[in-house]
């Protein structure tokens, strides 16, 4: 299958491909803003989930004691990530783009696809956290340091690269993610790049599901669906790479 | 302590609280959005329930929302498309998982373990838009040549590219499992003469039943759960047909087709709330089903 991607979609990635918005009714030109969204979009997506999903596996691993409240955050993190993708994006779409007016935009698609990935986010870190081992927390109590100076100082350095690792592996994820954006972020066709979060946008997985499905002239934009499948996939699976290559950098350096 | 010292500590203490504070405030986020999610899709989604029975919309044979003379919002074409799909997923990607699994976790030389693990990894990492295109440029064409049907784009074409996207999840959870399987319970098996075959039979695949049965409940969840291949590959006609080379359409194509273009507040708008509702339900027992499997395996084992 992936072969057929990359015999098909190569000889449509050139540099005009890359850098060119597109032309001539979108069947020539190239497809900068759909790559432009969806990197300001897995950006807008970080920059929600990952203060919020590390600290509340801080919270959970460092502070939090077994009891009733940890439980009902568990269940709902389980809950959470078990919400298909487009009860998501509905979500998103009645209340950031139409109950909150953020309208069809980058902020609301972000906001979307930041509630997709936060389970991931919080489970992954969680995990780092309790990885470090036990004796790290206990020297630095023992000298007198406070509970959060411990956690910044001798707990999160250390679980820094499985944190990363979770993170990076999310963001893959909202980057291929289709289903939650088409509902709140993206265009069939916006050719100028967006100027601010309010701002709605073209993406590479949506592109592709327009071009596949709705342009009216389907087999002369299919070498160009071929060249954005394969940009996606070069993407996403070189995030997945690097998550990869930091886990087993990472699982070799530890001394402990 | 001098005044210094005593200021010093006291603005200690004081962070100390608000870090504490803020790290739980974060952590109830996840809690506030389940509730916001449950409570906005119902707040939503009754507005419908005034104007047309539960037992209409749930048993009603037509979906035509947008209709002029007479809009009808049955969801049985929908419900039958998303479980026609789904049972077509599950019969291929049930044996085949499992298959693989015992193969990667019992068979498979080392070397080739470390080959197809992050194979199945990288799988489970590929986009659903770019399984969709496959399914509606290669896959339609293939089952076109060999079924000679006219309607390219059918439920058994969703089936197979659903039954494709979601192997990936059942194998890397029921290879954990087959994994975890003590050793011991290996070696008293050979000891006693059986064969590899017979060990894997009769010890290590009912021993990770459970394991496997939570893999499939989630593997399932997944399937109802999915739009874009499913949107891309089916068609999309919202007709109850046996026939596995007609087109149908699933809950989750509906809500991504009709959102865009429904007026906000309408009983339409409320109807595709009600479907998520539907469809939330149904994911939701799946989910709990597997995180009962899930408990009781931890219970038991360790």
């Amino acid at each position: 299958m992936i072969w057929t991607f990359i015999s098909n979609g190569i000889g449509a990635i050139n540099w005009t491909f890359l850098t060119d918005i597109p032309r001539a009714g979108m069947t020539a030109g190239g497809i900068l803003p759909a790559i432009v969204g969806t990197i300001y979009l897995t950006l807008g997506t970080i920059a929600f989930a990952l203060p919020v999903g590390v600290a509340s596996a801080i919270y959970l691993a460092e502070y939090a004691r077994e009891g009733r409240f940890v439980r009902v955050i568990n269940s709902a993190i389980t809950n959470l990530a078990g919400v298909p993708s487009i009860i998501h994006g509905l979500f998103g779409f009645g209340l950031f783009v139409t109950f909150l007016r953020f309208g069809t935009s980058i902020l609301s698609g972000s906001l979307a696809l930041f509630l997709l990935v936060l389970p991931i986010v919080i489970s992954a870190s969680r995990e780092a956290l309790l990885n470090v081992p036990r004796s790290f927390r206990e020297g630095a109590l023992a000298l007198g340091a406070t509970r959060w100076q411990t956690v910044r100082h001798n707990v999160l350095p250390y679980a820094l690269p499985g944190i990363l690792t979770g993170t990076i592996l999310a963001v893959a994820r909202a980057a291929g993610e289709t289903a939650p954006i088409i509902l709140t972020a993206t265009f069939f066709f916006r050719p100028t790049l967006p100027s601010s979060p309010l701002d709605g946008t073209m993406a590479l997985a949506s592109h592709i599901y327009y071009m596949a499905t709705q342009h009216p002239n389907i087999v002369q934009v299919r070498p160009l669906v071929y060249g954005t499948v394969l940009t996606l996939l070069g993407m996403v699976l070189s995030l997945n790479f690097v998550a990869i290559v930091i886990r087993t950098r990472h699982r070799r350096g530890k001394k402990w | 302590m001098d005044k210094e010292e005593q200021r010093g500590r006291r603005d200690q203490n004081l962070k100390e609280f608000f870090v504490e504070k803020l790290l739980f405030t974060s952590a109830t986020i996840s809690i506030i959005v389940v509730i916001l999610i449950f409570a906005f899709l119902f707040s939503q989604g009754a507005p419908v329930f005034g104007r047309i029975s539960i037992a209409e919309f749930l048993t009603g044979m037509f979906w035509q929302p947008t209709s002029v003379i007479k809009p009808e919002f049955g969801s049985v074409p929908l419900l039958h498309g998303t479980m026609i799909i789904t049972a077509i997923a599950m019969a291929i990607s049930v044996p085949t998982g499992v298959v693989i699994a015992v193969y990667i976790g019992e068979i498979a030389h080392p070397l080739e373990k470390e080959i197809l693990k992050p194979l199945v990894e990288l799988l489970a990492g590929v986009p659903s838009v770019v399984y969709g295109f496959f399914a509606l440029v290669t896959l339609a064409t293939w089952i076109q040549q060999l079924t000679g049907t006219t309607s390219r784009l059918n439920a058994l074409n969703g089936g197979i590219i659903l039954a494709i996207m979601v192997i990936p999840t059942i194998v890397s959870l029921a290879e954990d499992v087959i994994t975890s399987v003590p050793k011991e319970y290996r070696e008293a098996s050979i000891a006693l003469g059986a064969s590899k075959w017979e060990t894997i039979r009769r010890v290590v695949l009912p021993s990770s039943a459970p394991g496997i049965l939570a893999a499939i409940l989630l593997g399932f969840g997944r399937a109802i759960g999915e739009t874009m291949a499913v949107l891309m590959a089916t068609g999309n006609a919202a007709i109850v047909s046996l026939n596995v080379l007609d087109s149908v359409r699933t809950i989750t194509a509906t809500i991504a087709i009709e959102t865009p273009e429904v007026a906000f507040g309408s009983l339409h708008y409320s109807a595709l709330f009600a479907l998520a509702i539907l469809l939330f339900a149904i994911t939701f027992v799946f989910n709990y089903l597997a995180s009962i499997v899930i408990r009781r395996l931890g219970g038991s084992r360790r």
